[in-house]
């Protein structure tokens, strides 16, 4: 691989690199043996400690809370999704009587952490006379407003970042502003920022995850209530590796779908070349 | 008002320990999520490798999850005991770096090619190259996603809370101890928490003004 930073390698270089090839190979190695070693001398890879997981019953269970997350995390998704959608538009609206509140909710919104959010919703409520906040709802809603107000921004800057063109001709051809909105930068926008949209989807899937501190019954808390069954041997870490397993796999699936998605936009001719200081990492 | 005002305590030794997290975890994650990036674009793939791996494996775990593995599962290994606290500036540092490390790296591919050329022109090894010329200029042009890192991870701290960690996410549920009103407590925690994301994004476009880049 030849880069800006360093020069091809001579021969010195090339022996030079492959030492510090092997060296860091064998740092890895012994970090990563040491963990495994640990977990080893610890008894974590007992059969005891796994025999909790062969239970079918507890295999059904662990698929559920596997069901919970995604549920929770589409229903979010979808709605979050909306939510973005109308925030952006009414930002970007003319009448100051909506921009303003709509950038006021998009700021608030994106400065409270979810988890205090969704505690507002799950402890706040109810003793205020709210029926009927499960922990499913508590979670869906506060991922809603979050991440419908950093989509809201997502989208802003794509219609933003089109052309002028784009709005010119449609008010040219006679359309209202709601028409050029809908049927031409929206469309386009989604397109040119569908990479920075479908990783704020990952983003919203791990945060499902935040539902364990709200008692939502996701992976999460089941890893826990099977970490804490001493009579398997608290297998915590067993039970953390299996979740770790879970999560991994599913974020890779989603980054794996946006990587393909990014791979046929580019090939597609009708995508806006956005600027990329456009797209700023918002989340962390 | 009175729910703030009887509870200082709570609310003030709160609010404290998230700073402390905050600014541990920052400085930590500066310094590794900066040693990563500085692997990503090394010449050695072995090192290129492990980054990537490390970044890909991280970023695609919840933060929760990063937690509960310090907080619950580190102390079954029988290793050095650590408390919550300081399992919890951990569990932020290693999962921050892999953001800081991101934003650098993109920092790195702003730098105009021909400040790299320029320094191995006059014989700089890649080293050198790194930290005497493009990482200088890479950390000024990242500065709104860099800070847009750092408030992801001060409002992250409030995870730590579900770890028996006494900072600013936990004040509900000693509130709830005293039958104090619960909203009114969330209330005033999420107002702090407003507050302390506009001075930092205030801090922003200040560094942002002082250390613009002109090209």
């Amino acid at each position: 691989m030849s880069s800006v930073l360093f020069d091809a390698p001579g021969p010195k270089a090339r022996s030079r690199y492959r030492i510090l090839g092997v060296v860091t190979a064998l740092v890895i190695i012994a970090i990563v043996g040491f963990i495994v070693l640990r977990f080893a001398q610890s008894g974590q890879f007992d059969e005891k400690k796994w025999h909790l997981f062969t239970f079918p019953l507890v295999q059904q269970t662990i698929l559920q809370s596997v069901g919970a997350t995604l549920s929770a995390f589409a229903t979010a998704a979808v709605l979050s999704l909306v939510l973005g959608v109308f925030l952006a538009f009414g930002r970007l609206s003319d009448r100051r009587w909506i921009s303003l509140p709509c950038y006021g909710f998009t700021e608030l919104f994106r400065a409270i952490p979810l988890l205090i959010l969704m505690m507002i919703f799950y402890y706040g409520l109810p003793p205020l006379g709210v029926q009927g906040i499960t922990p499913f709802t508590a979670v869906v809603a506060g991922l809603v407003l979050y991440n419908g107000s950093v989509l809201a921004e997502v989208f802003r800057a794509g219609i933003e970042s089109l052309p002028r063109g784009q709005s010119e001709a449609g008010y040219a051809i006679g359309l209202p502003k709601s028409a050029v909105m809908t049927n031409i930068l929206l469309p386009q926008a989604v397109r040119s920022m569908l990479p920075v949209i479908i990783s704020q989807l990952v983003v919203i899937l791990k945060d499902t995850a935040l539902g364990f501190i709200v008692t939502y019954n996701e992976i999460l808390f089941q890893a826990k209530y099977f970490g804490s069954q001493a009579q398997y041997g608290a297998p915590i870490i067993p039970s953390a590796i299996i979740a770790a397993v879970l999560y991994v796999g599913m974020c890779l699936i989603l980054a794996g779908i946006a990587k393909w998605l990014e791979g046929r936009m580019r090939r597609s001719v009708k995508v806006v070349k956005v600027a990329k200081s456009e797209i700023v990492d918002i989340e962390g | 008002m009175n729910t703030l005002l009887n509870n200082s305590d709570l609310f003030i030794t709160g609010f404290r320990n998230t700073i402390i997290l905050f600014i541990v975890a920052g400085i930590g994650s500066l310094i590794l999520g900066t040693i990563v990036a500085a692997l990503r674009v090394s010449p050695i793939p072995a090192m290129r490798a492990a980054a990537t791996l490390y970044i890909n494996v991280v970023r695609n775990t919840p933060l929760t999850l990063v937690l509960f593995f310090f907080a619950l599962g580190y102390p079954k290994l029988g290793l050095v005991e650590i408390d919550f606290m300081t399992a919890a500036a951990v569990g932020l540092t290693l999962y921050t770096a892999t953001y800081v490390a991101e934003a650098v790296r993109s920092g790195i591919n702003t730098v105009p090619v021909g400040q790299a050329e320029a320094a191995r022109a006059i014989g700089l090894p890649f080293a050198q190259t790194l930290t005497l010329v493009i990482l200088p200029q890479a950390f000024r042009a990242v500065i709104p996603p860099m800070f847009s890192v750092f408030i992801a991870l001060l409002k992250n701290t409030t995870v730590a809370a579900g770890f028996s960690v006494p900072e600013a996410g936990s004040i509900r549920a000693n509130l709830s101890e005293r039958g104090e009103p619960q909203m009114a407590g969330l209330l005033w925690v999420a107002l702090i928490f407003v507050l302390l994301v506009f001075m930092l994004s205030y801090a922003q476009r200040k560094l942002e003004k002082k250390w613009k880049v002109v090209r």
